[in-house]
């Protein structure tokens, strides 16, 4: 049984077709990079998997279980509880400090207040962010806040993080630090990753890559893992 | 592609003091940890071109070696090259001058688009595992700042590679209908 799988998804946003029919699997523990041009259907395709978004048509299954078809509240637990999500801004929210915003998905859940801080804290300081933990977004560097909202996304311990270009609002080298601490916690807790990323240098950090063109993984040979077509060289 | 100045670098070596050939070899392969290592016999040859040149002079000898064992030393004259060679700012990619790209070109005359896109399919493959080699190489938690700025340079010119390669797959087709109309 596949990990983490999408059959056949469809999805449409009003008459634009932005999945047509996405096959994909993702194994346990692996790090899955996800790539292909602006415009090709990797965040709608990650919103699906995610659970945020629910297909028109096809399935996603994770351990074994149509999670596609369960109610938004049962997906909305997911999210809260096994499902990490990161985007590319952040997405802090701006009246909580950087401590509060970390420890919010462990108070959703139900966490103590208490723990839930004490967890924020420990999260932030692994991210080398403990210094912000009383401030404002507002007042905190790109870097920071992608820091804080990486704290924010692991500190539930998911099982599976989806992050979408969550290194693409940042400079080189910080950007370059955040994709060292998400892979390198990920390694240590066994998380899945999927990333979807244009670069192919933030591929690089991947175990794995699929490429996707106009709604759909490619699997016409142009894909890294597909076999080679027209022969060797 | 570009051929590095062992001369030069030899030269930079020799800036913080003598040495002989078996440190200048260590400290080459050290400090350009992903450049190819160089030989001891070019070592040797390059610092006997360097000597008759006048840009180094032996120093000394070394008690218990035998002639491998002389020491080198930057001379003024050798000072004076490195550092015309330090200020001179290396032409931007004078001409393409790649295997890859002209190997994609001759590609599109002799054979069909298939094979062409087979070739940039596989090559792009071994660019990618290379990329996420050299990614796991800088991210080591013993990575020294040495080799995350060695990686750094090959993973520059990968990424860009890769970009070309991935335009290039979208515009093979077009391409071979102009070479071949
Ligand atoms: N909220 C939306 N409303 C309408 N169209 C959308 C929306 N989000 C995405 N699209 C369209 O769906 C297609 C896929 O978009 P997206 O999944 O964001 O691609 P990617 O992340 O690869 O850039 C595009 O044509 C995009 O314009
Ligand atoms: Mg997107």
């Amino acid at each position: 049984m596949t990990y983490l799988e999408a059959r056949g998804v469809v999805r449409a946003y009003g008459p634009t077709p932005a999945l047509r029919g996405v096959t994909l699997d993702v194994a346990e523990g692996e790090i899955l990079a996800v790539t292909g041009p602006s415009g090709c259907g990797k965040s709608t395709l990650l919103h699906c998997l995610a659970g945020i978004l629910r297909p028109d048509a096809g399935q996603v299954t994770w351990r074994g279980e149509r999670i596609d078809e369960w109610s938004e509240a049962a997906r909305s637990r997911l999210r809260r509880t096994e499902f990490g999500v990161l985007f590319q801004f952040g997405q802090l929210v701006a009246e909580l400090t950087a401590a509060e915003n970390v420890a919010l998905p462990l108070l959703l859940a139900g966490t103590g207040r208490r723990a839930a801080r004490a967890a924020a804290l420990a999260w932030l300081e692994r991210l080398g962010v403990a210094e912000v933990a009383d401030v404002l977004p507002g007042e905190m560097s790109g870097g920071q806040q992608q820091r804080c909202a990486t704290a924010r996304a692991l500190v539930t311990e998911p099982r599976v993080l989806f992050a979408d270009e969550p290194t693409g609002a940042l400079d080189t080298v910080t950007g370059e630090q955040v994709l060292t601490q998400l892979v390198r916690l990920a390694r240590e807790q066994r998380t899945t990753v999927v990333l979807v990323t244009h670069e192919p240098r933030v591929a690089g950090y991947a175990d794995r890559e699929v490429t996707m063109r106009d709604g759909l993984v490619d699997h016409s040979g142009l894909g890294l893992d597909a076999p080679v077509s027209g022969g060797h060289w | 592609m570009d051929r590095v100045s062992t001369s030069h670098v030899l030269l930079g070596l020799l800036a913080a003091g003598p040495r002989h050939g078996y440190e200048l070899k260590r400290a080459h392969d050290e400090r350009l940890p992903r450049a190819r290592p160089l030989a001891f016999g070019q070592v040797y040859a390059t610092l006997a071109r360097l000597q008759r040149d006048g840009l180094v002079v032996p120093a000394g000898q070394e008690r218990e070696g035998g002639p491998d064992r002389t020491t080198y030393a930057l001379t003024e004259e050798g000072r004076t090259a490195l550092d015309r060679w330090l200020a001179a700012v290396e032409p931007p990619m004078p001409y393409v001058a790649s295997t890859l790209f002209a190997k994609v070109v001759v590609a599109l005359l002799v054979a069909d688009p298939e094979r062409t896109r087979g070739y940039l399919i596989a090559q792009r493959r071994a660019h990618t595992a290379r990329l996420r080699e050299l990614t796991a190489v800088k991210t080591a938690p013993s990575a020294g700042l040495n080799d995350v700025i060695a990686a750094d340079f090959a993973i520059a010119h990968l990424d860009a590679d890769l970009r070309w390669l991935h335009t290039t797959l979208d515009r093979v087709a077009d391409w071979h209908r102009e070479v071949h109309p």
